[in-house]
């Protein structure tokens, strides 16, 4: 029997009762704290706000939570919210090299004006589970020391001296830096744009090509000529006053690759750069978007595009997780009218093919 | 708490901001200006996934007033989840008058459907459109195919349309079927089955096309010429059904098929379920008008 569809809505008023069900688990165990999310899940937190384009820990925590743990899910809730904030303008562009660092290293140089700073990292911990973090055992304060009073300027600018390495990049005269969250996505695009794109990309496309681009699809023979992850102040120009306000300080992870040297009959050979720059601590994220920025320059330096990391239109087009996972899952929405239509095709066309298989049967009972 | 979070509640009406539905409202006025023509335009993310309308809700958000009446339909159906889902945005958001009765509504938001209820002038039918380009599948990279539309270059899709002939004896195309507007541009009229192409033609009412993903907006103003693509001696043809819906006994519209048990048995109904209750209503019945499935056998 044949009983229209009815009563969509409550059944998706239902699915979100069980979903809030579903989200809050056993009674019996506390509920979370934005705080606890924001303290404890850190580098969570800072993906969601990267990917999500949003500086803000307690809204990021609480899309953490209201998703259930699913970053992309959390991201997208992040940037649903953030298209809906007023735009009061632009801040100045950051400045990386008074940056308040907390974790600074190089591995073109052994030592370097600042010094090598390890900082917060896993890099060295042996990966073995932890029965004692389970335990809520009590953790020691760190050591700490007084800020050093040496400047610790950026490598690029190190290698800048000797004019070995490309100057920061260089816009078209009169560009105005695009706003990808203001305007429509053209291509080709120029560099700004893209690191933009970049920046917000999801981390594991990124993660992926810059792996792809080491294994010899775009090859571009990096170093990592620093990481530097720490504070910089944010400052705004505003009309009425004759110096730039200070808003307040964000964390960003900065990651400049040095990579294969270029040269011309008119131009002495020099590295070229590629840059990576994410809000929060993400390293990894930091260091495959250097990759890929310096991957997509090919066109720039005249190299072959020959590999998926170097394509433009594949790599911006593809790396926002917001726009894939809604394509994809998309799917899962009714398609009926649409398979109908191809069902009757399909039908239709075994209709023909049986008909002209039963015809050449008869031809060849004929001609036995 | 952050003050942020306590006052997130706070939306403007149609939940877009107005700096928004101005960009987007100009991209709609190009649109009507050069039928056909794939406008860019800012796409915002929406409170919904890509993928399940967010391009038909951000052009209906634009264009909706306080006295507008809205249906959503899905599929053909108003009571799909999306439709439902959609439905309740704009009540929540807009608080604008919903129906399911084409001839009551001024703005329909469709997905994959244009309803058999003729179409009147003063009406809008906002289509949510996931690839907005009829030649992506042909050419991949945006940069080639804007090319090709600026060239009037249509030629990759003819010979696309000639290899399913040679290959299956007919143009193998049965929904997104390309039209040309205006003797123009070549548009897909979204992911309709080609059965709803004819209705696109000079219809009275405004079409617009939202496409949020992919960031674009083009438009069909009303009584514009709209030809699907096809050949002298393979002329363009819509689905016909072998029997009627099995509910009202309409003839002449789209119809799903809906499988009654697990031995093949199966029936008709209209895809557009406002249609098919207002006929039942005048009196017209089906096969199965008394709903069970002894009826069909």
């Amino acid at each position: 029997m044949y009983v229209a569809v009815k009563g969509g809505e409550a059944a998706i008023a239902n699915a979100h009762a069980l979903l809030a069900d579903r989200r809050r688990g056993d009674r019996d165990v506390p509920a979370l704290r934005l705080d606890q999310i924001v303290e404890q899940l850190g580098l969570g937190v800072d993906r969601v706000m990267a990917e999500g384009s949003l500086y803000d820990k307690e809204l990021a925590a609480l899309a953490v939570m209201q998703a259930r743990g699913d970053m992309i899910e959390a991201i997208f809730l992040v940037r649903a919210y953030r298209t809906t904030l007023p735009r009061f303008g632009y801040t100045r562009p950051i400045d990386t090299a008074v940056m308040q660092v907390e974790r600074r290293v190089s591995a073109t140089y052994k030592d370097l004006p600042g010094g090598q700073l390890l900082g917060p990292t896993f890099d060295y911990t042996h990966r073995l589970l932890d029965p004692e973090l389970a335990g809520g055992a009590d953790v020691a304060e760190p050591e700490q020391r007084e800020a050093a009073p040496e400047p610790m300027p950026r490598v690029s600018e190190i290698l800048a001296h000797e004019g070995l390495i490309e100057p920061d990049g260089s816009l078209p005269d009169g560009h105005v830096t695009g706003d990808i969250t203001r305007e429509p996505l053209e291509f080709p695009m120029e560099r700004d744009i893209r690191l933009q794109a970049l920046s917000r990309g999801d981390e594991g496309f990124l993660l992926a090509l810059g792996y792809s681009t080491q294994r010899g699809y775009g090859r571009s023979h990096p170093f990592v000529g620093e990481i530097r992850i720490g504070e910089v102040e944010l400052e705004l120009d505003v009309p009425e006053l004759p110096f730039p306000v200070t808003l307040g300080r964000i964390r960003v992870t900065e990651c400049q690759m040095v990579n294969q040297f270029k040269g011309s009959a008119k131009a002495p050979p020099q590295f070229t750069r590629g840059y990576g720059l994410v809000f929060g601590q993400s390293e990894r994220k930091a260091m495959a978007m250097s990759l890929c920025d310096r991957a997509l320059r090919a066109r720039e330096f005249g190299e072959d595009v020959v590999a998926a990391a170097q394509d433009e239109e594949f790599v911006i087009s593809h790396s926002d997780n917001v726009q894939a996972t809604g394509f994809v899952e998309h799917l899962k929405l009714p398609h009926y009218v649409d398979f109908q239509a191809e069902l009757d095709l399909v039908r239709r066309m075994r209709a023909g093919h049986a008909e002209r298989q039963g015809e050449e049967g008869e031809q060849r009972e004929a001609a036995e | 708490m952050n003050a942020l979070v306590e006052n997130i509640a706070q939306y403007n009406f149609a939940y877009l901001d107005e700096q928004t539905k101005r960009m987007i409202r100009r991209a709609i006025l190009k649109g009507i200006a050069i039928p056909g023509y794939q406008v860019p335009f800012a796409s915002r993310e929406m409170p919904m996934p890509y993928g399940w309308g967010t391009g038909g809700v951000q052009v209906t958000a634009s264009i909706i007033g306080p006295d507008d009446v809205l249906k959503v339909i899905d599929q053909g159906a108003d009571d799909t989840t999306n439709a439902v889902s959609i439905r309740a945005f704009f009540r929540k958001v807009a608080d604008v008058a919903v129906t399911t009765e084409t001839a009551k509504a001024t703005i329909i938001q469709t997905r994959h459907r244009i309803p058999e209820y003729p179409l009147a002038a003063g009406q809008v039918l906002v289509y949510q459109v996931p690839i907005p380009e009829p030649l992506r599948f042909l050419e991949p990279r945006e940069t080639e195919t804007r090319k090709m539309h600026a060239l009037e270059e249509y030629g990759l899709m003819h010979v696309k349309l000639y290899e399913d002939i040679a290959k299956h004896g007919r143009i193998a195309t049965t929904y997104a079927y390309p039209v040309k507007v205006e003797g123009r541009y070549v548009m897909d009229p979204s992911p309709t089955p080609k059965f709803d192409n004819p209705k696109m033609h000079m219809s009275p009412a405004l079409q617009l096309f939202g496409a949020g993903r992919e960031k674009r907006i083009y438009a069909i103003p009303p009584f514009t010429e709209v030809v699907s693509l096809d050949f002298e001696d393979h002329p363009f043809e819509v689905q016909s059904f072998d029997q009627p819906c099995a509910l009202c006994g309409a003839e002449q519209v789209y119809l799903d098929e809906v499988i009654l048990d697990d031995h093949g048995g199966h029936m008709f109904v209209c895809s557009d379920t406002d249609h098919c209750e207002k006929r039942r209503e005048n009196g017209h019945t089906g096969a199965t008008a008394a709903g069970s499935k002894e009826a069909v056998e």
